[in-house]
């Protein structure tokens, strides 16, 4: 029961899964090769260098820059606390006096001679990155990161928002054509990513939010629900970085589709289980696809192992139609033609045929129009 | 290899894009220069392959199978090609050249003082180096210093170009932005262990203490100021520099770009740069005021040679980095509005589901339109992305007064200077379209609508569209070979589709009343009834003088309001396209019937 969509999405109900845990700068990977870990586990931590202040001071004293010079009580590299004296001037036969205290702890890192500024340099933050899905350590890069094995299964969405996250899964009793009412989001979904449906009403997402839910898994979304729960529209698909309480994946698309019984049957083989999610796309060369992760294969021993490699066309194989008119459609490949066909819009362009399974009408397809499922 | 123009005959020419490698073969036939070949494949920059070469050279592999012709020599190191020799002139090549845009192209990012001086100086010249400028930071930004600092250190520039200043004057504001980009110490995209390069075009006074500042984070190249004084821009040295650091540290560090720059003896252009080139000089060769648009899947760029004040060509170029067809096309409709999208629209549509279907092409990019409604609703989108990439390209392609002209002490004060827009559309002569939604259009006369449209194209005009985005090739040819990449862009490059007639007169004249009479060699061939369109056929290719007469003493066609206007022209595929609609097309004056009417009378079916 290999399935796999071309271009790219993948659904690999029994597969190796592995994911790299970067650094963003170096710092020291906290776990060995061959150790467990679970979802949460720190495996790398760094220090990021905190923000730098430039005081510019010959305008925050009303001196000269050489004044600035004269006055430093300071010199590049000192570590200074919020109040130190940073520079003293007096003027006018010491009538004038003025003296400029630092703002925040830091570290002088620059005293520019020409225009008397100052660059103070606050304390570095420290960072940590989490595992993100348990499994065992299987590669370190000594200071950068680490790679994570482990099997399980393997689902990329087509378009998602919000970061990473990790809860159980909780499948909601509805249908795969059902548009998620407020009424259909349980009480206690604290921590708990929310799955099925075709859409949800902003109501909803709104009522799982406040219920505590961490993420969302449905079919697909109006566009102006979308921008009405993250408060604006988004301009380009290069996501993950919103500042979101739910993350939210959908696996078809934008309007009313219904979830694919295919990732239906997997997330409830799943329900109740731990699951990794993260709503980062970029529909770019280089794509990344939302994802979800569930490192376990229970339930799913009937299924053979998968590969990720992607598979092609083929006469008998399943596909979903991605554009008008069929748009959202199943349907199965009944002929490949080898030549350029003119479609009504007048292009010339390699199509397929095939038969639609919700009324056995065969239909002519622009083959870059079809996913297979 | 030879770069003798005299003694070419073979030349192989890649763009290696993002996407796609694509190779064509240029070749001296009795007929002369001719584009005789072409093969592609996909570019292989990124993991697991990671070598553009291989993608080059099954790009070649695919046009010796064509072709016939055995262009390789199976040494893929050193040197992959075979060359032409008199005894054995059906193999090989002469010369191979190539630009690039793999990777995401040449990436920047610009500081300067004053917003519409020096940092628009420096944007203009980054853009005409064939650069995507990420972010043009001027002293007086509104952000606190430390968002500032966060910003630049998010951007990993290939290249930051420091400008500001005019010689003798400001000084300290110039360091306070080298001080910022000292704080950030942005990181270069590729080459880790590498220094950033920063290019440094400002005040020379201040040249010695921004390189000191920078020394310890960057490589720092001190050229002649971009704005040596107020009404001067000097963007030649600042260019010439930015191209020096794309060759010497983005190229060569890309995948595989090392063994790529030693198969040619000319040096690889970014692709933007290379568009540019055939634009401009194209343009200076046949006197004509041209403007180029190249709508792609993310961004658009706009190319214009336009006259300034005093009669010389000016080039300017423009990338509007989020106005596209495919990834960005949500963005379009977030710019536009979807009534404006609507508005171009034969048929009804309901905005949900306007925004729903772009959302999905946007999410599915490589899906394309099955129906003719769907394919009118990209159209549509197009003809709002050229238009909005049109608006910036206007803003930014500005000229500045000669020193000649008094300035007033507000002027001064205000640091305001004579700018005016190039660009002119009543005294635009050819306009080029290229990307897959002009180029690919199933009828040409479609494409010359979404020029039309999306440009409000007034006076005559030339509609164009590059067959399958050429011009990179033939732009770093014509570095080499000027005349043989010239006759290749007309013969096999340009379609000629139509020419526009599109006078503007006051709106007090009534929808119905004539208002331009079109002769031909004399003899009165159709006239220009005001807010209607429709088609005059011409014989193709046969040139004929046209004369143009207002009926009306205040109809403008270019020559003046109210007066005939004498052009001669080659007519392409349509003939004349009448476009007695005024500008600027009014939102009012839109329905769908309109368009309806607008669809058929230019027989687009």
């Amino acid at each position: 029961m290999s399935r796999v969509l071309v271009p790219g999405l993948k659904i690999l109900p029994r597969t190796e899964i592995r994911k790299r845990r970067e650094l963003p700068l170096e710092g020291s990977v906290v776990v060995e090769v061959g150790q467990n870990v679970t979802s949460d586990q720190v495996v790398a931590e760094a220090n990021v260098p905190g923000e730098l202040f430039i005081l510019r001071l010959p305008e925050r004293m009303g001196i000269e820059s050489f004044e600035v010079i004269e006055g430093m009580k300071v010199k590049e590299g000192d570590e200074v606390q919020k109040g130190d004296l940073l520079c003293e001037h007096s003027g006018l036969f010491g009538l004038l006096h003025t003296r400029f205290q630092a703002p925040e702890s830091g570290t002088i890192e620059f005293i520019a001679r020409k225009t008397g500024h100052v660059g103070l340099r606050l304390p570095a933050k420290p960072i940590t990155v989490q595992a993100y899905m348990a499994g065992v350590i299987e590669e370190v890069d000594a200071g950068k990161g680490c790679v994570i094995v482990n099997k399980g299964t393997f689902i990329q969405g087509i378009f998602g928002v919000g970061r990473e996250c990790t809860g159980h899964l909780h499948v909601l009793p509805v249908e795969n054509n059902h548009e998620v009412q407020p009424s259909d989001i349980p009480d206690d979904v604290r921590g708990a990513l929310l799955a099925g449906g075709a859409r949800y009403t902003l109501e909803a997402l709104r009522v799982a939010e406040e219920r505590g839910a961490k993420g969302i898994i449905t079919g697909s979304i109006d566009d102006s629900v979308l921008a009405g729960y993250l408060g604006y529209e988004l301009g380009i698909a290069l996501t993950g970085d919103e500042d979101v309480a739910m993350t939210l994946i959908i696996t078809e698309g934008f309007g009313f589709l219904a979830l694919s019984d295919h990732i239906r049957t997997l997330l409830d083989a799943h329900n109740g289980k731990e699951a990794s999610i993260n709503g980062a796309t970029q529909v770019r060369a280089g794509a990344i696809r939302p994802e979800i992760i569930i490192t376990s294969t229970e339930g799913l021993e009937h299924l053979s192992d998968t590969s990720d490699e992607e598979q092609g066309l083929r006469v008998g194989g399943e596909v979903r139609i991605i554009r008008v008119p069929y748009f959202g459609k199943r349907a199965t490949i009944t002929e490949l033609p080898h030549e350029e066909e003119q479609i009504d819009t007048g292009a010339h362009t390699r199509v397929l045929r095939a038969k639609l399974s919700c009324t056995e009408e065969i239909v002519t397809v622009p083959r870059a129009n079809v996913e297979l499922f | 290899m030879r770069t003798d123009k005299d003694n070419l005959k073979t030349v192989l020419v890649t763009d290696c894009g993002s996407t796609t490698t694509k190779a064509l073969l240029f070749q001296k036939t009795s007929e002369g220069w001719r584009k005789t070949c072409r093969g592609e494949a996909p570019t292989t920059v990124e993991e697991p392959v990671a070598d553009v070469t291989v993608g080059a050279l099954n790009a070649f592999t695919e046009i010796q199978e064509v072709s016939k012709r055995t262009l390789l020599s199976g040494d893929e190191v050193k040197a992959p090609f075979q060359i032409t020799t008199a005894d054995n002139a059906s193999h090989g090549i002469d010369l191979y050249l190539s630009t690039s845009s793999a990777g995401g192209g040449l990436q920047m990012m610009v500081t300067g003082i004053v917003p519409q001086m020096t940092t628009e100086s420096a944007e203009r010249a980054a853009l005409g180096a064939g650069a995507i400028v990420l972010e043009a930071l001027s002293a007086d930004d509104k952000r606190d210093d430390h968002e500032q600092i966060e910003r630049i250190r998010h951007l990993k520039p290939d290249i930051v170009l420091i400008t500001g200043g005019v010689d003798g004057g400001s000084v300290s504001h110039v360091e306070e932005m080298a001080e910022l980009i000292l704080a950030a110490s942005p990181r270069p995209r590729f080459g880790n262990t590498l220094q950033l390069p920063i290019i440094f075009a400002g005040n020379k006074d201040a040249a010695e203490e921004v390189s000191r500042i920078l020394a310890d984070i960057a490589q720092v190249s001190v050229v002649e100021n971009i704005r040596p004084t107020l009404e001067v821009e000097n963007l030649g040295p600042a260019r010439e520099e930015i191209h020096e650091f794309f060759l010497t540290h983005v190229m060569s560090h890309s995948p595989g770009y090392d063994k790529l720059l030693s198969w040619t003896p000319v040096p690889v252009m970014p692709t933007p740069a290379a568009v540019g080139d055939m634009v401009s000089g194209y343009a200076k060769r046949q006197k004509k005021q041209v403007l180029c648009a190249d709508i792609g899947g993310a961004t658009t760029d706009v190319f214009s040679v336009f006259k300034n004040e005093e009669g010389k060509d000016v080039f300017n170029r423009t990338v509007s980095a989020n106005l596209g067809m495919s990834y960005s096309v949500a963005n379009v409709l977030l710019e536009a509005g979807a009534d404006r999208i609507k508005r171009w629209l034969p048929y009804e549509i309901e905005e949900s589901e306007v925004r729903d279907r772009l959302r999905n092409k946007m999410i599915r990019p490589t899906s394309i339109p099955q129906t003719k409604e769907d394919l009118w609703l990209e159209q549509a989108v197009c003809r709002e992305a050229l238009r909005l990439s049109l608006e910036h390209h206007r803003s930014l392609a500005v000229g500045l007064s000669g020193t000649q002209k008094q300035k007033g002490i507000s002027d001064i004060f205000s640091q305001r200077t004579n700018r005016y827009q190039l660009v002119d559309m009543m005294k635009l002569d050819l306009v080029i379209g290229s990307g897959g939604v002009l180029s690919h259009a199933p009828e040409r006369m479609q494409a010359a609508l979404m020029m039309l449209d999306g440009f409000e194209l007034t006076g005559v005009t030339e509609i164009t569209v590059d067959s399958i985005f050429m011009m990179p090739h033939l732009g770093v040819f014509s570095s080499i070979h000027p005349e043989a990449a010239e006759e290749i862009f007309v013969h096999d490059c340009l379609i000629h589709i139509a020419h526009a007639i599109a006078p503007v007169f006051p709106s007090g004249i009534s929808n119905g009343k004539e208002i331009l009479e079109i002769r031909a060699e004399g003899k009165k061939i159709g006239v220009v009834v005001a807010g209607e369109v429709m088609t005059i056929p011409l014989k193709e290719g046969v040139e004929v003088e046209l004369e143009l007469v207002p009926l009306h003493k205040k109809v403008d066609i270019g020559a003046g309001i109210g007066s005939t206007l004498l052009k001669r022209i080659t007519p392409g595929l349509h003939g004349l396209i009448l476009d007695g609609r005024n500008r600027p097309l009014q939102d009012t004056s839109f329905s769908v019937e309109n368009q309806q009417h607008v669809y058929q009378s230019l027989g687009v079916s």
